[in-house]
């Protein structure tokens, strides 16, 4: 019973790990799982029909994602600040870094509603005009895995506004940094699927 | 429902909320065992929706062109006419029965139920890790319900491709007829996905990290060990099913074609990844079970669990071997032979770890004080159920063989021995062990024997023949058998199966009567009704909110029976220390 009475209501036991911090690694292992389903399609896909496919560059706007990718990677960077500041029990930088991650996060969807709306509506694609989903399996593909990684950058904009809030509001400090690192946990995660779908949807 | 959940006295010390609403309580509740109970209810609700399902199939097999369905003027003119069955509508029968029993019936009641019930109670913890995901997933599964009954009744009926979902059949609806019936599955199918995995990461973060003190990995009880270990293949199946899932839709509503040749998409993909998820499915919806039994089996023989660590070593790998086996459900797909042949090995592999599962609850039993109460009539039932399903299942997994049976009646007839036969009767173990200390009364045992021995022998009459109008070639979903020349002759099995069939159904409504009969008129149980060792006995029945006063504190492995130390009592609780029961084994 020597750490019985740890933080929270429960007593933890088991891995010297707080509760919330396994939860989280045990959700990110299912969310492996869903985009390696997605990926694992694109490549089966892709190779049955690659003579469908585009050169790199021709539809998507690779130098726009890339510095989008650049802001992604840097919100990771200040997550990363953000969960020190706490530790640090910094009330400022905790402030300073949540928002600033946020509104990396929040850019990055506005670049990505941008590209969307500049593919559907003004570029040309196989003769038909406009780049959608029903644009044969390269746009299928593109879609599909770009907007689910999205969708994933959205929640985590949301919880990363409530965390913020809460930051302005001295919720956070030494004493309580759980909330940002298993929040930061799923950022990462976040960022790195994107790297892995930027390289092979846009690079190659 | 009063007697649902004990009242909570003030003294569960970490729970604050001891004055709350009659909608916090029993709706919106956070407690695992009043979301374990709410899961019963809404899986014992579907699997009398999917037997009903079963029932007007068996019907159309056995007089096809008999007409006259009973009360069938209460179906709508496009399921029903005349007293006919329409094809559209068998179609829609076949892969709602399926469905409706893997999804919202038999899955969740194994884990939805038992992992939410038994994970804290046994493991000596006060809640789940995380009891608000908790409560969503159960509420996940509300609409997914919803979704399910309500595409019966939108224009084109239910989803009728199979519960296998083969594209371009169900990603076409120009194909079924099945439109936006498909659509609502495959939306209640994500929600599903939702559900499971969620809970699936309550499950292990649990199991992980809150095991009472001196609750070590080898003193878990092997349902916890089962239901750990189906969380895993859960978490990481179901996620692959919901990308799936989500491409099908698309492929139906957005027009693309991933899975429609004609744009270049592939039907293979969908197999592949639909048994992907498939196959560990199979694994998810026997582990629970054969926890189950072994923890019955146990009991019920007053003996510990014969190779302890065999059993926990057994189900890792077949969990392990669950994930590279998915193609023996695609030998007729056109595969490469060479492939083929890979998965027809690592197949057979799984029959050792099945076999040494088998012969230790064998010798669980042998020369054991058989206590032959309704709960362990069921536990070995499924031995026995479960060993004709294995065995048929080695068959199968051998590719020319498969080649001759697949699709027929055989394969039907396997996966009711192993998911009816094994799942369902581990089920009712169950629920007839554990009951009592849910809802704090026993179940009547007159009733309980009869409906095993109901059971059992209609089960056999229904589904043993079955491997023989396979074996003739009479196929899988057919509407009307009566037209084929190499199927003349059965026409009279498939009456007896229909009829044994309808026998089958109706015993399930005398386990219906007999639950909700119990909970009002049922014997009052006491905490430990059994004479069990595991810790969810050691507590009153019901538990109170929150379990425990006090976290207890572990000694020793799940099964003690007849330990040779202990003087007066054929059992040590996990709680109990040899030497303070019985002084003289202080000395050892």
């Amino acid at each position: 019973m020597a750490h019985a009475a740890t933080a929270g209501r429960v007593p933890e036991r088991g891995l010297d790990v707080y509760t919330q911090k396994v939860g989280m690694w045990v959700f990110l292992c299912s969310e492996v799982m869903f985009f390696a389903g997605l990926i694992g399609s694109y490549v089966v896909l892709r190779f049955g029909a690659a003579d469908t496919w585009a050169e790199p560059g021709d539809v998507l706007n690779v130098p726009v994602t890339a510095f989008n990718t650049f802001l992604l990677i840097c919100s990771s960077v200040t997550m990363v600040k953000a969960f020190a500041a706490a530790q640090e029990g910094d009330q400022r930088g905790i402030k300073l870094y949540l928002l600033l991650t946020t509104l990396l996060g929040a850019t990055f969807l506005g670049v990505q509603v941008y590209e969307y709306i500049e593919l559907v509506l003004h570029k040309s694609w196989q003769g038909s005009h406009g780049f959608t989903p029903a644009a044969g399996l390269y746009g299928a593909t593109f879609f599909t895995m770009t907007g689910f990684h999205g969708f994933h950058v959205l929640l985590g904009v949301i919880c990363l506004a409530w965390a913020t809030i809460r930051a302005w509001r001295g919720h956070w400090g030494a004493d309580n940094t759980h909330g940002i690192e298993v929040l930061g946990l799923y950022w990462h995660f976040v960022d790195l699927v994107w790297i892995i779908l930027f390289t092979i949807v846009y690079l190659i | 429902m009063a007697t649902i959940v004990a009242e909570a006295t003030g003294q569960a010390i970490l729970h604050e909320e001891h004055e709350q609403s009659f909608l916090r309580k029993y709706i919106f509740s956070t407690d695992h065992k009043v979301i374990a109970i709410q899961f019963l209810i809404y899986t014992l609700f579907f699997l009398m929706i999917g037997g009903l399902l079963a029932m007007l199939m068996r019907y159309q097999i056995a007089w096809p062109a008999r007409g006259e369905l009973p009360l069938g003027g209460i179906f709508p003119e496009s399921m029903v006419a005349s007293g006919y069955i329409l094809p559209e509508f068998y179609n829609a029968l076949v892969t709602m029965h399926g469905s409706v029993m893997v999804f919202l019936a038999i899955m969740p009641m194994l884990v939805g139920v038992w992992a939410n019930y038994l994970i804290p109670l046994q493991l000596g913890t006060h809640d789940m890790a995380f009891p608000r995901l908790n409560m969503l997933s159960f509420w996940a599964m509300v609409p997914a319900g919803i979704l399910t009954l309500a595409s019966f009744f939108v224009v084109g009926g239910a989803a009728g491709a199979g519960w296998t979902l083969y594209a371009p059949l169900s990603a076409r609806p120009d194909l079924t007829g099945v439109g936006l019936g498909q659509i609502l599955w495959l939306a209640a199918l994500v929600f599903i996905g939702l559900s499971s995995i969620l809970g699936s990461v309550n499950y292990i973060t649990t199991t992980i990290n809150m095991r009472a003190p001196g609750m070590t990995w080898m003193r878990m009880p092997l349902t916890i060990w089962s239901l750990f270990i189906t969380a895993i293949l859960a978490l990481l199946a179901m996620p692959v099913l919901s990308a799936a899932g989500i491409m099908l839709i698309f492929d139906q509503t957005i027009g693309t074609s991933f899975f429609l040749p004609e744009g270049g998409g592939q039907p293979l993909l969908w197999q592949h990844l639909f048994w992907f998820f498939g196959h560990p499915e199979v694994y998810i919806l026997i582990l629970p079970a054969m926890g189950f039994t072994s923890e019955i089996l146990s009991v019920g023989s007053r003996k510990p669990v014969f190779g302890y660590k065999a059993m926990v070593l057994a189900l890792v790998s077949i969990a392990f071997l669950g994930f590279i086996v998915w193609g023996h459900h695609m030998f007729q797909s056109g595969m490469n032979p060479m492939l083929g042949l890979t998965f027809t090995v690592s197949t057979l592999f799984i029959a050792v770890p099945s076999a040494i599962k088998t012969f230790n609850w064998m010798g669980t039993m042998w020369r054991g004080n058989l206590q032959l109460h309704s709960a362990m009539l069921f536990a070995i039932g499924f031995v026995a159920m479960f060993a004709i399903g294995g065995l048929s299942g080695v068959f199968m997994a051998s590719t020319p063989v498969d080649i001759y049976i697949h699709d027929t009646y055989f394969i039907v007839a396997h996966i009711h021995y192993v998911l009816f036969g094994g799942s369902l009767f581990a089920l009712f173990g169950a629920i007839y062990f554990w009951y009592p200390k849910m809802f704090g009364r026993m179940m009547n045992e007159t009733m309980g024997k009869i409906h095993f021995w109901l059971t059992f022998v209609f089960f056999n009459l229904v589904f043993f023949p079955m491997h023989g109008v396979g074996m003739v070639g009479m196929m899988r979903r057919i509407y009307d058998s009566t037209g084929y020349a190499h199927l003349q002759g059965i026409e009279d099995t498939n009456a007896i199966i229909t009829w044994a069939a309808f026998g089958l159904f109706a015993s399930g409504f005398l386990f219906a009567f007999n639950f909700f009969w119990s909970l009002k008129k049922g014997r009052k149980a006491e905490a430990n009704p059994w004479n069990a060792t595991t810790l969810e006995w050691q507590t009153p029945s019901p538990p109170k909110h929150g379990n425990w006063e006090e976290i207890p504190v572990v000694y020793h492995g799940p099964h003690e029976y007849s330990h040779p130390d202990v003087e007066d009592k054929d059992w040590l609780a996990q709680n109990e220390r040899p030497d303070v029961v019985s002084p003289a084994a202080g000395s050892h």
